[in-house]
């Protein structure tokens, strides 16, 4: 018996491998037939007529054949085993590797307007990216330590944005006199979308912080005399050097400080700025998870009922979780507003959340330099292919389904507790 | 008077539409607890499937529309079904013993797939689609305001109430309908007493999506325009019918979405039509929490 099944298991399974990428072809004929080999165009009447691309739709069903085959030849057919492929002394070398990453990381940061100064792209590239950096480090406070799916959070965002560009565009205040309006302002939303969600389970409560963006979105959107409608809000002031301006003028930054003016400077100190917001973002968790609070955050995450029955006031500690978490958001979106000089309800869409809440979970909840690393991997990504923006979101729709099925707590995940009881356990 | 029963019309139509979406939904969180967050868009590919084996159909020479409709309905709700199935294969049975955030957000992973998906095959433009069922009726007239009542109007609410009553025997009377009401009760338990969940599972998820491309084909038709993106906003839409109805409750689901497709209506009708949306998605904060287990719902018992 034992034999034979040794025998089995050393023959390829030829005849399994087989049936299961017939089925797999069947469904995909199935799936793509209507859809991929027939393709609806407007022709020239305005009317919808037909056309074929037989051609593709084969080469889909002949790839679906062809990868089914080959994993149950692989893999057989249970899961494929990809997190257990890697060996412990393997991931225990990785673990010691990322305690030199993120200082490393810092530091390149910290160089990246030295080292690229002549090239305006990239630096507008990083600011983009530690832009979402920020807001990952920010809902991750949220999703990633108190365990709530707030699919929202773009909403905070938005308010973040329109409240430093209101402030600013009706009664003049600076942006650094707005920066902590607009963060306590967000924060209020976040309390206020708070309390009705206090009493929700985990995925009832991602369908209301979803409406809720959209209600916010919505209401930016129509309500013209306030918003300016989908026509946004344009020639927002744009930062100054703490009260010095931008200019070729007497009085700017740079008659100042004796410097020949260039436009670049702005761009420098945004890239600083922003940087300078995200590592606040950091260092206030990072000092909030060893804070009572933010033990009881994680121990939320991972018990809701647990904690309440020992006595942790599950009410305020997920009111401080949205209003923090909501509070970046808010100073992302103020910076937002002053890089951009003009904001719309467009830049707000739910696609934007899912971005934000793909980026933490990529890096995995909780973890801080996963989700730095994964904002790099992911903008940067996006613009490296560039030419195929129309297949990105698939692929990233992807990519959240498959880091689900293989590591569920994202790709650099810490769920290691930050208490230990004795020994530190590896 | 002429106008109120004008817009109740509207609404028990476009109530139809999300009552069937909303099914889908209560269904899969009665037995596995999730929201199926690609529902929407599963209810988006139906109407997409639709649209193109309607052209297809008249473009090899079926022109008898009524045929050609009842063909389009047997397609698209044999090939949605099939997507549900594969949705439910790939991205959530593998995750039904992840912890408690992976299904869901493998479902919003499922859902932008879903939505790309069709864009990138059939193009991110609105397609229009001349109207293919015509003709109305007067039933009520004065100072010049008809009050309509359309052929599509009165196909859309009796194919509703005939899936409606087939599903509730279905559920209530078959050997599948009995498995689906013991997985709801207690999967652990269903399995264990010969119960075979996986496939019940899928079938359910089956169901939901072929519920879903009626609904799908009933939008074409009664819109006559469809977009990849038409998911999103009636599949939240169809969500908060679930929940004001008491999510896992199927009469509950039904009442949910006639209510929600009424407030829609009347709120464009006597308020304003750009806020209708945050109307709807309002009544669902609101229902969470005043009324958290809906109207037909029961009470969620907290078990550790």
């Amino acid at each position: 018996m034992s034999n034979e099944a040794a025998r089995s298991s050393r023959t390829l399974p030829l005849l399994p491998a087989l049936k299961d990428a017939t089925l797999s072809a069947l469904v995909a004929c199935g799936l793509f037939f209507f859809m991929i080999g027939l393709r609806t165009e407007q022709g020239s009447t305005g009317a919808l007529e037909i056309t074929t691309r037989f051609e593709t739709f084969a080469m889909l069903v002949a790839l679906v054949f062809a990868g089914s085959f080959l994993r149950t030849l692989v893999f057989g057919r249970g899961p494929i085993p990809l997190g257990r492929a890697i060996p412990p002394s393997l991931a225990r070398q990785v673990a010691s590797a990322s305690r030199f990453a993120a200082p490393a990381l810092l530091i390149f940061a910290l160089l990246v307007p030295v080292l690229f100064y002549q090239n305006r792209y990239l630096l507008d590239l990083g600011i983009l990216v530690l832009t979402y950096v920020m807001l990952g480090w920010g809902l991750n406070i949220v999703v990633g330590l108190a365990g709530l799916l707030d699919l929202g959070y773009v909403a905070f965002y938005a308010v973040g944005a329109y409240s430093y560009a209101l402030l600013a565009t009706h009664f003049h205040l600076s942006f650094w006199i707005c920066l902590p309006l607009a963060g306590i302002l967000a924060a209020f939303w976040g309390v206020l979308l708070g309390f009705p969600v206090l009493r929700l389970r985990g995925d009832y409560l991602a369908i209301v912080t979803l409406a809720f963006g959209e209600i916010i979105r919505l209401v930016l959107l129509n309500w013209q005399s306030f918003t300016g409608g989908p026509n946004g809000i344009s020639s927002i002031p744009r930062p100054s050097f703490f009260g010095l301006p931008f200019a070729d003028a007497e009085g700017s930054f740079s008659w100042t400080f004796g410097l020949e003016y260039s436009p670049t400077h702005r761009v420098v100190f945004l890239f600083y700025l922003i940087l300078a917001l995200a590592l606040l973002t950091n260092w206030v968790t990072i000092r909030l998870r060893r804070l009572p609070i933010g033990r009881a955050w994680e121990a939320m995450r991972e018990d809701e009922i647990a904690c309440r029955s020992l006595g942790i006031n599950t009410t305020t500690t997920k009111l401080t979780a949205f209003a923090i978490g909501a509070m970046f958001g808010g100073f992302a979106g103020s910076f937002f507003a002053t890089r951009q000089g003009f904001i719309s309800p467009e830049s707000f869409t739910f696609g934007e959340s899912a971005l934000v809440l793909a980026i933490v979970v990529l890096g995995g909840m909780g973890s801080q330099l996963g989700v730095a690393v994964a904002a790099l991997v992911m903008l940067g990504g996006f613009e490296l292919f560039r030419e195929f923006q129309l297949y990105r979101m698939l692929v990233f729709g992807f990519a959240m389904v498959l880091i689900m099925i293989w590591r569920p707590r994202g790709l650099v995940s810490t769920r290691e507790p930050s208490l230990y009881l004795g020994e530190r356990k590896t | 008077m002429e106008y109120f029963v004008q817009q109740l019309i509207i609404g028990i139509t476009l109530g139809s539409i999300y009552g069937l979406i909303a099914i889908g939904y209560t269904m899969v969180y009665g037995i596995i607890g999730m929201i199926n967050f690609a529902h929407g868009d599963v209810f988006m590919v139906g109407g997409f499937i639709a649209l193109i084996a309607f052209l297809a159909l008249l473009a090899i020479g079926v022109t008898s529309i009524p045929i050609a409709l009842f063909l389009v309905l047997l397609i698209a709700m044999a090939l949605t079904a099939l997507y549900g199935w594969t949705v439910e294969r790939f991205a959530y049975r593998p995750l039904r013993h992840s912890y408690r955030l992976a299904p869901l957000i493998s479902a919003i992973g499922m859902s932008i797939i879903l939505q790309n998906y069709v864009q990138i095959a059939q193009g991110a433009r609105v397609k229009p689609l001349p109207p293919i069922v015509t003709g109305s009726h007067t039933l009520m007239s004065s100072d010049g305001f008809d009050v309509e009542l359309s052929n599509i109007q009165i196909i859309v609410v009796l194919t509703t109430v005939a899936l409606m009553v087939s599903f509730s025997w279905l559920v209530a009377k078959t050997r599948l309908g009995r498995d689906m009401r013991a997985c709801e009760q207690d999967l652990k338990m269903a399995s264990l007493l010969g119960v075979n969940i996986d496939r019940t599972i899928s079938l359910t998820f089956v169901i939901g999506a072929a519920l879903a491309s009626v609904a799908g084909i009933m939008y074409l038709l009664y819109y006559g325009v469809i977009d990849f993106y038409i998911g999103f906003v009636a599949g939240v839409k169809a969500f908060t019918a679930a929940v004001l109805g008491g999510i896992g409750s199927l009469p509950g689901a039904m009442l949910g979405g006639l209510l929600i497709g009424l407030i829609e209506t009347f709120w464009s009708a006597y308020f304003s039509i750009e806020y209708k949306d945050v109307a709807a998605f309002s009544i669902l904060i609101v229902v969470l929490i005043f009324l958290p287990t809906g109207i037909l719902g029961r009470p969620e018992v907290e078990k550790v």
